[in-house]
């Protein structure tokens, strides 16, 4: 495949000529055309849809990038009817893309998840969005009213979990539906299902199943007369950071990650680019062609993630930017494992000296070595996450790396931030607080 | 009298940290440090090697005795 330009792609984001104005069911049906939904079970029906979503190859965007078709097949195994789990937490905050998706094209979402439902039996249908997003819990109420009015003979429902980073992971999430406790669970076998009560859960990203939404209208070629062999289709992508016009684009998986941000409009000269999340990877910018798609990018150090792409300006100091990130993950720790709960504000810790260049010499041996050893070593994947992110830092701003910790910081760590960072969250509570700062009195720098 | 080949399925045993209910007691490092290290906050660190024969007994041991049952030993089918 040959991705010299860069299209405009409008299939999730597609609007119709009004632009995005809050469709209701009867202008999402006349902008993308009816779905057949059997309000009974039809192994038939059901066969052929997996057969064509396992055709288009079509993986899941939340992150795992697991095959969507496969996601079926533990849950089809079970005897009893799963329920569908819509996960629209989208607890990375540098990422609006479910936001986008439930404004634009809630309808999507739900004939998705409504067309899973279906095909495993499923009765019951719960869409996730989290307590501090109102305006998608809006939209997906007025959706969910319209569908069931329509004589939907499946249980729409609307969960709003609390908004913190981890209760997007899936075993997460599931146990706040089951128990309202919103943290990761260990899981030993991850073929074995999760359950609420004892239901099997069959839970995709809401992209995921907007893309099962138009696979099921067109198919699997037309699926993939976009995007490459390995990474078929389009992504939502939240492009940010020292662009003119951040937000989400629709892109076709393969198009180089500079050519994304070049759509947003570059501010200035770029000094690399964070993909796929506060748990992703940098990217250095002379590798910007890189295909936005999970091998290449695997291969270039980074990943896809749900689709984020920060473009940092050269005037930024990748390290500060790092340290930020590390501080923020690490108070988003479920506070449930000691490396997670130790090992992550430590590492934050020595960012941040590293950053102002008042680190000791053995500064970037521990960080890497801390890296390295709390990966691996949590129920769910948080710290693997910011051990990549770190240590990728370390690797795409070396040169920074070893000036700061010569004693040698740069301008760029007192520049505002080009990231996002929510409130900080409660302490968890399994946490060992550390002992509260003196209270400064007058005279701050 | 007929000969008969037993069936082996391959089947290893390997030491795994529930991290959620581990304390850091520390116990499983002090009887099998063989198998597992203790990081700078006092967190095993196993690693994936297989337990062998002359092991099982002590890493049993360490399973039993860990105060929040975080410490198992767990059989794997197969090689890997």
């Amino acid at each position: 495949m040959t991705t010299a330009t860069l299209q405009n792609v409008e299939r999730l984001l597609h609007t119709g000529p009004g632009g995005p104005t809050d469709p209701g069911l009867a202008d999402h049906l006349d902008l993308h055309g009816p779905v057949v939904l059997p309000s009974h079970d039809d192994p038939a029906w059901a066969q052929a849809l997996r057969a064509e979503v396992a055709a288009s190859g079509l993986s899941g965007r939340g992150g795992g990038g697991f095959p969507a078709a496969a996601k079926w097949d533990s849950v089809l195994r079970s005897n009893r009817r799963p329920v569908v789990v819509v996960n629209a937490m989208e607890g990375e905050p540098a990422s609006a893309k479910d936001r986008a998706l439930l404004a634009w094209s809630p309808h999507l979402v739900l004939d998705g998840a409504e067309l899973v439902a279906a095909l495993s039996g499923a009765r019951s249908v719960v869409v996730c969005v989290a307590d501090d997003r109102d305006d998608s819990a809006r939209a997906v109420r007025r959706a969910v009213a319209e569908r069931t009015r329509a004589g939907s003979p499946r249980s729409l429902s609307i969960e709003r979990p609390p908004a913190r980073y981890v209760t997007g992971e899936e075993s997460a999430l599931v146990s706040w539906l089951e128990r309202h406790d919103a943290r990761p669970v260990l899981r030993v076998d991850k073929s074995v299902p999760l359950r609420v009560g004892r239901r099997p859960v069959l839970l995709h990203n809401a992209e995921t199943l907007a893309q099962v939404a138009l696979i099921a209208r067109h198919g699997s070629a037309w699926f993939r007369q976009l995007g490459t062999a390995d990474a078929p289709g389009s992504t939502l992508v939240t492009v940010s950071g020292g662009v003119r016009t951040p937000g989400v684009v629709e892109v076709e998986l393969g198009t180089p990650v500079d050519q994304v941000v070049g759509r947003c409009g570059p501010t200035g000269p770029i000094s690399g680019y964070l993909l796929g999340g506060y748990g992703g990877a940098w990217l250095a910018p002379e590798l910007g062609s890189t295909p936005l798609a999970p091998d290449p990018l695997a291969r270039a150090g980074a990943t896809l993630g749900v689709g984020i792409v920060i473009a940092l300006p050269a005037t930024s100091c990748g390290i500060a930017e790092a340290s930020r990130i590390a501080r923020w993950m690490a108070g988003e720790s479920a506070g449930q494992c000691g490396p997670c709960v130790f090992g992550l504000p430590a590492i934050a810790d020595d960012l941040e000296r590293l950053a102002a260049g008042r680190a000791d010499a053995g500064v970037l041996a521990r960080i890497d070595e801390r890296s390295r050893s709390v990966a691996g070593r949590g129920a769910c994947r948080h710290p693997d996450g910011v051990a990549r992110m770190v240590r990728s830092a370390l690797q795409v701003f070396a040169a920074d790396a070893a000036a700061h910790a010569a004693g040698r910081p740069c301008d760029g760590r007192h520049e505002p931030s080009v990231l996002v960072f929510p409130a900080p969250a409660p302490a968890p509570a399994l946490a060992l607080a550390p002992a509260p700062a003196p209270a400064l009195t007058g005279g701050a720098s | 009298m007929s000969t008969r080949t037993a069936v082996r399925v391959p089947v290893h045993l390997r030491v795994r940290v529930d991290p959620v209910a581990c304390d850091a007691y520390g116990y499983c490092a002090e009887l099998l440090p063989e198998r597992v290290t203790l990081d700078e906050w006092g967190y095993p660190v196993v690693d994936g090697t297989p337990v062998g024969q002359e092991l099982v007994e002590l890493a049993t041991r360490a399973a039993a005795e860990c105060p929040r049952r975080a410490f198992h030993l767990d059989q794997v089918a197969g090689g890997r």
